[in-house]
């Protein structure tokens, strides 16, 4: 087992933001059973580039996310693919906690009563995180939810799984592009519990192997390859750039 | 077979404030006070009428899709729907849908996922994100690029299945069909009449939808 050049573990409530450059693993490990990572991804060179919930969606013909199935930009290209899931579904279509939905569902917490215990919002989290990185809640875009699963009955009503994320899931994201995440630890907001899920996750970093020819996530649809062509073509117009000095 | 909501509206054509058809591959942004009634009709059938909110105070305050989604915790758009900005915002209501059912998990096109989603040479063709930038561009500079969070699909018909699935399926629509939105608050409507031709949806074939609005 090759070692992770970077950890970190999220704390039920937590938040991270940062940059992770193209062609690493970025592996996500559910420390308890329930957990929920709010995630969203920007193109950390030119950030109106950001995951496009629907663009993602229509093109993989897909209401839920696994292996094989790309995150991409609204740009068309590939931001990170998920390369490894022990879970088989991640939420893409029921969003972040509210402070509101927080105070009311889990009661009133506050930082001056309760100290770093206090129960934090996905809302506020995510504010904090893009305007850190200069963006601002008008960036906020529909977030991907790692280890939930939400799924919609033919009426189109959403039901949150209960059961559905076990201690120790993992799932594997490949940046294509240099990506800015941001995450934040907080509950999904479709979860029934009344508890406020206190499950850590952690995050570990590798370098991946080049994508190759009969990759999982390239193949896995006609519309993925297009995808990485256009997330490739990005790349080589970037270095080029450095040899096309006039003489 | 799934529920449908058909509520018919009462209001009269020649009442109507305003009224005016957009061609396909045109885009139209307009402010609606509150109170104010926006009819949109599918005019041939079988449209998609890719449209946008704006609280008009706080342009930065879009339309949301999943708080709009969480709001009835239901992923479909028929009466009855209150449309919610990001901050979570009552923007406007579905007061009247003679459709049953509307998307707002599709999107809009552009010429990039174009390119993903038919084939590389389609990059030229004509697509609504080009048709919300330019309205965007010439209607106030407070928008940008930023604002264009995932829009509605009047007319258009994205079932989801249990099992994970999405689809573009064929019409609930039809000639004459229309829903009505019923402003909350002050807003800024931006609508692009989806010139897409690669699609089966519209039977490749755009056609116009008409704008009416009324004072109550
Ligand atoms: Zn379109």
């Amino acid at each position: 087992m090759i070692n992770s050049i970077w950890n970190k573990t999220i704390p039920a409530g937590g938040k991270w933001s940062g940059t992770i450059g193209k062609g690493k693993l970025v592996k996500f490990t559910a420390l308890g059973k329930g957990a929920n990572l709010s995630t969203i991804m920007y193109h950390a060179n030119q950030l109106t580039e950001r995951y496009n919930m629907p663009d993602t969606l229509k093109a993989q013909h897909t209401s839920h996310l696994t292996k094989g199935h790309v995150l991409m930009s609204d740009n068309g290209r590939v931001l990170t693919s998920i390369v490894e899931d022990s879970l088989g579904w991640h939420d893409s279509i029921s969003g972040y906690t509210s402070r509101k939905e927080t105070d009311e569902k889990y009661g009133i917490t506050t930082y001056q009563e309760l100290r770093n215990n206090w129960l934090r919002s996905g809302e506020e989290n995510f504010a904090v995180e893009l305007v850190r990185n200069g963006l601002g809640v008008r960036d906020i875009v529909p977030v991907l939810n790692l280890f939930s699963k939400v799924f919609c009955d033919e009426n189109g009503d959403m039901h949150y799984v209960e059961d559905h994320c076990q201690e120790g899931a993992t799932v594997t994201l490949r940046t294509e592009m240099d990506t800015l995440f941001i995450f934040s630890n907080t509950p999904n907001p479709l979860d029934p519990r009344n508890e406020y899920p206190s499950v850590p996750i952690q995050i570990e970093v590798f370098n991946a192997e080049p994508v190759k020819d009969d990759d999982v996530c390239v193949n896995f649809r006609p519309e993925n390859r297009r995808a990485f062509e256009n997330t490739w073509e990005y790349h080589t117009l970037l270095s080029d750039s450095k040899s096309v000095v006039l003489k | 077979m799934a529920v449908l909501n058909y509520t018919e509206s009462s209001r009269k054509v020649e009442e109507a404030i305003y009224d005016r058809v957009i061609p396909s591959g045109e885009g139209w942004m307009h402010e609606l006070e509150p109170g104010q009634v926006l009819r949109i009709v599918d005019l041939e059938g079988n449209q998609a009428a890719d449209t946008l909110f704006y609280h008009a105070e706080d342009p930065e305050d879009h339309y949301s899709a999943v708080a709009t989604m969480l709001g009835q915790k239901n992923i479909y758009l028929s009466t009855g729907t209150v449309l919610r900005s990001e901050s979570n915002k009552e923007l406007l209501k579905i007061v009247a849908d003679t459709c049953g059912r509307h998307d707002t998990l599709g999107g809009a096109c552009s010429a990039q996922s174009n390119t993903v989603r038919y084939a590389h040479d389609t990059l030229p063709m004509h697509n609504c994100r080009d048709t919300f930038m330019l309205q965007l561009s010439k209607y106030d500079e407070r928008y940008t690029k930023r604002d264009l969070a995932p829009n509605i699909n009047f007319f258009m018909n994205v079932p989801v299945t249990s099992d994970g699935g999405l689809t573009f399926a064929d019409g609930v629509s039809a000639p004459g069909r229309y829903v009505e939105v019923q402003s909350i608050v002050k807003t800024v409507a931006l609508i692009s009449n989806c010139p897409q031709l690669n699609n089966p949806c519209n039977a490749y074939n755009p056609t116009p939808v008409r704008v009416l609005i009324w004072d109550k």
